[in-house]
């Protein structure tokens, strides 16, 4: 028996067996270069030297005895802040293949034991719900056979670009026309947004990359693809440069980077391609921006006009004097303002319960541009676990409501409405993108999706990763630490980008060539649905198809 | 695929003509109905005065037709001529077919003589008719209630819907008259999905689907306009944004082609009212159609329109001379209609034309979307 001080035991003390990912070592294969230890963006694992007892009995001289060999290994840590996070960095730089995370397929103890020292949890990332989403289940399924027969999505000319912008009722536009009154401004872009990821959140070489991408996807391949910035402001070079016009400003409750944007409008060679006003995101309704200190870099703190080092977290709601809705007019007309009513101003929120009531707001404003609706599935650089988990409301039916409210008022071509969260999340994101248009939406927004698929973030829906918000991203994506941002190269990101829209753009194509539709964005073309799940039919107001 | 005839001449004919051009369309369609529209009619047993309203449908009961004759009375409306086909039972399919109405009415003396208020009144009274018949399990069928126009609408193949009405006898003749041969593939057999469609004088027919249906049918309905309703069939929103383009935003028919079927932004760019018709695209967005579609149209004021889709996925020629002119979806047809012409000067519209036939009949105008319009006060 052992004795009882020997078992080194705390209430949180837990085995590799209670943590998500357990490392499988091979001794036999690893050749002790240490990369995998040196990789580990929190320390998981670890060289470390053994001893090993060898009995020896001398049976000649009758004597028993202990002989000792050493030898170095890989062993992992099973402290709550070093458990493996399964990015499985370590097997991407072993050279022998003898190192792999696994995920563990009992429970994952470690969630009883995260809240250490009072803190809850907080991480980047995802809900991590994994299998396939309401969205992955609705098909395309009114396909032009007879009397109209299918389009070619090779040869025929399609337009796949949408209006963001407020839209005037075709009497209005007439009228104000005539007047010379003024027009709202509204931009033809591509439907599918790079959502809002900070200059802050997101590395210098990745916010690069993206915005490379994006200009050549504009400017070569003629895809009027746009990005978001999030909040925290916009390098000045850019803020000066004519990719401006690619890039969507966002301002949210903590202003941070505003001075900047500001202070830079005489000098701006064009007009950004919007204002996005943030209120609320799906990925974590009710918190404000969060910036860790761990991302504030000296570059991040003179962008954001704060000193470096300190946590960022802007308040949950927009500082105002009275109602919400008031703030929400003030703001959209200042910021309509500001850029002398050239520059579209939409806000932006979490989806919730009541959307619908921020919507028909919005209607009677005349200055709102537009609203994002940001569904739960979202992602965000860091936020409370529980927030990320159980708060907010899932896109399809918030979207579907919220146009299906404006379709009864017969003002559904006014406010066009974006749609966000979990676009993507299984990597169907034309799939995801053309459901939510025909439900009702006239674009969507994606960032998940962005960062996998163009930057190799390691994120998944199984709790994979997600340190988004330590700077210690292993990829470089969401780091500001030049050691781990260097390792991401913004030429590559911008060829992935390129590559992703043109995918994008094709596959819009094929799902809207055999519905028979290429003059338009099939938006609201909900009879062109199906799906098998007769609750979420009724719910969505499509066809139940099985 | 439909069929679409249309004739427009100086001196009035018999529809029976056009009939026939439907005739040596016939190949490779179903015929499984008729529409037809006649404007600038003239009957032979009544001196017709042109500005009285005619209400055309079908009664398919005796209930019917007593309620419709109290409600037009009720309304102050008095019944000048009624028009009794000379009717061959038995070439009818339908066996519910009492009467087809084509009556000429005195409007009342109203408070509001202007000729938007009495507009207004004649559409009023088709669409509180139509409802009514709705309500009693569709006993009742009208089509239309306006000055100079004559409906018939039948499910059948279409000479024989002419041989059963007798419309060959010539007792009704017209200036204009469009036909539409319907293929019945999309919804289920009602006399109201049958082309050609009608809203205060404006009419049109289409040979194609518009896949956009959905959509521009739930912004029209949202419109609340009166008559933006029945979309029994994807091709009547053609007819309600012609009747919108000229109506509620009092543009010029050229610009229905916009609406419709908008040019791109690089085209745009480069139209000398380029900018007021992005603006304009952007505006009547949700009333872009889509989908293979000639449409074939008749104005009140007798002017006959062509206008094709985007994408030239649809037939239709146009020929004639000074005083005559044909449209139809197949080239045969217009031969039919007009065989004596030069037809070295036919037209096959492509994806940027309208062609308009105007009241006076002199010429047929081919209008490029590419090209000006006048627009009198906005762009
Ligand atoms: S998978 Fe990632 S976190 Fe886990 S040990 Fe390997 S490098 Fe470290
Ligand atoms: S790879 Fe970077 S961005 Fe992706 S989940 Fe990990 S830390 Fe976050």
């Amino acid at each position: 028996m052992v004795s009882i001080q020997s078992v080194c035991t705390s209430p949180s003390s837990l085995t590799y067996h209670d943590l998500p990912w357990i490392i499988k070592h091979r001794e036999d294969r690893c050749t002790l270069c240490g990369r995998c230890t040196s990789v580990c963006p929190v320390q998981a694992i670890y060289l470390t030297y053994r001893r090993q007892r060898m009995p020896k009995l001398d049976i000649l001289q009758k004597k028993r005895g202990s002989d000792y060999r050493h030898f170095v290994g890989i062993r992992q840590r099973t402290s709550i802040e070093n458990k493996c996070i399964g990015c499985g960095m370590c097997s991407m730089v072993c050279p022998n293949e003898a190192i792999t995370p696994t995920p563990n397929s009992n429970e994952d103890r470690s969630l009883f034991h995260i809240n250490q020292k009072g803190e809850a949890w907080k991480r980047g990332g995802r809900r991590n719900v994994s299998g396939r989403t309401i969205l992955d289940r609705i098909i395309f399924d009114r396909i032009s056979m007879l009397t109209d027969p299918a389009l070619d999505a090779g040869r025929h000319e399609f337009n796949t670009n949408t209006i963001l912008g407020r839209i005037l009722p075709p009497e209005e536009f007439l009228r104000r026309k005539m007047a010379g009154e003024w027009i709202p401004p509204t931009r033809e872009i591509f439907p599918f947004v790079i959502g809002s990821m900070s200059f802050g959140a997101l590395s210098p070489n990745m916010w690069l990359g993206l915005l490379q991408g994006v200009a050549y996807c504009n400017e070569v391949l003629g895809i009027p693809v746009v990005m978001a910035t999030g909040e925290g402001g916009c390098p000045p070079w850019v803020l000066k440069s004519p990719f401006l016009k690619y890039v969507i400003l966002q301002i949210a409750s903590g202003y941070f980077g505003w001075d900047e944007i500001i202070r830079a409008i005489p000098e701006m060679q064009c007009d950004p391609a919007a204002i996005e006003i943030k209120y609320g995101q799906g990925a974590k309704p009710g918190d404000g921006g969060l910036l860790m200190w761990f991302k504030v870099s000296k570059l991040i703190a003179r962008l954001r006009g704060v000193p470096e080092g300190v946590d960022l977290p802007s308040p949950p709601v927009h500082q105002t004097l009275y109602s919400i809705e008031e703030s929400v007019m003030k703001m959209i007309q200042t910021m309509s303002m500001a850029f002398g009513f050239r520059v579209p101003v939409y806000p932006k929120i979490s989806g919730s319960t009541s959307a619908k009531a921020v919507l028909n707001n919005l209607v009677r404003n005349p200055y709102a541009a537009g609203l994002l609706i940001d569904g739960m599935d979202g992602g965000t650089g860091a936020a409370y676990n529980i927030s990320m988990d159980a708060t907010g409301h899932p896109i399809a039916s918030n979207l579907r409501e919220c146009y299906l409210d404006l379709v009864a008022q017969g003002r559904q071509n006014e406010i066009p409405l974006f749609a966000a969260g979990g676009v993507g999340k299984n990597g169907n994101v034309t799939q995801n993108g053309m459901a939510l248009i025909m439900l009702g939406a006239s674009g969507v927004h994606i960032g998940k999706y962005i960062m996998q698929a163009t930057s190799g973030c390691l994120g998944n829906e199984m709790g994979r990763c997600n340190v988004c918000n330590l700077g210690i991203c292993p990829k470089g994506i969401t780091s500001q630490n030049p050691k781990l941002f260097r390792r991401l190269d913004p030429d590559e990101v911008a060829q992935r980008v390129v590559d992703v829209f043109m995918t994008i753009n094709t596959e819009m194509k094929k799902v809207m060539a055999p519905l028979g539709r290429s003059q338009s964005l099939p938006i609201g073309m909900s009879d062109a649905l199906g799906i098998d799940d007769p609750a979420a039919a009724e719910r969505l107001k499509i066809r139940y198809v099985c | 695929m439909c069929r679409l005839a249309l004739k427009t001449a100086d001196t009035p004919f018999s529809p029976y003509e056009v009939l026939t051009a439907m005739e040596a369309m016939q190949e490779g369609y179903d015929g499984s109905g008729l529409g037809l529209l006649l404007r600038g009619v003239q009957f032979d047993d009544f001196n017709y005065r042109g500005d009285l309203p005619i209400l055309s449908g079908i009664a398919h009961s005796e209930a019917a037709l007593q309620r419709l004759d109290e409600f037009m009375t009720g309304r102050g409306y008095e019944m000048k001529y009624d028009h009794e086909f000379d009717i061959t039972p038995g070439l009818i399919e339908a066996k519910d077919r009492l009467k087809y109405i084509i009556r000429v009415y005195k409007d009342p003396v109203a408070a509001d003589p202007s000729p938007e208020a009495v507009e207004q009144r004649h559409m009023e009274v088709r669409l509180d008719l139509r409802r009514d018949g709705e309500e009693h399990g569709g006993d009742l069928t009208i089509f239309s209630f306006w000055p100079q126009v004559v409906m018939i609408k039948e499910v059948g193949w279409p000479l024989a819907v002419g041989d059963a009405l007798g419309l060959q006898d010539g007792r009704i003749k017209a200036r204009v008259v469009m036909a539409q041969g319907r293929q019945n593939t999309n919804y289920g057999i009602n006399l109201y999905a049958c082309h050609p469609f009608f809203i205060q004088g404006i009419a049109t027919m289409t040979n194609g689907e518009n896949t956009a249906f959905v959509p521009i049918k739930e912004w029209l309905i949202g419109k609340q306009i009166p008559g933006y309703l029945g979309y029994q069939s994807d091709s009547e929103v053609f007819t309600h944004i012609l009747h919108y383009t000229l109506k509620k935003l009092k543009l010029p028919l050229e610009v229905y082609k916009h609406v419709i079927t908008p040019l791109k932004s690089n085209e745009l760019d480069a139209h000398p009212q380029g900018e007021f018709l992005k603006g304009l695209r952007t505006a009547c967005r949700r009333l872009i159609i889509d989908g293979p579609n000639a449409v074939i149209g008749t104005l009140p004021d007798e002017t006959c329109l062509l206008v094709m889709d985007h994408k030239k996925m649809r037939p239709a020629s146009v020929g004639g001379r000074p005083g005559v002119w044909a449209m139809a979806s197949e080239i045969c047809g217009v031969d039919a209609m007009i065989p004596d012409r030069d037809r070295s000067l036919d037209f096959q519209p492509m994806r940027e034309h309208t062609v308009i036939i105007p009241p006076h009949r002199k010429e047929m105008v081919i209008w490029s979307q590419f090209n000006p319009f006048a627009l009198p006060q906005a762009a």
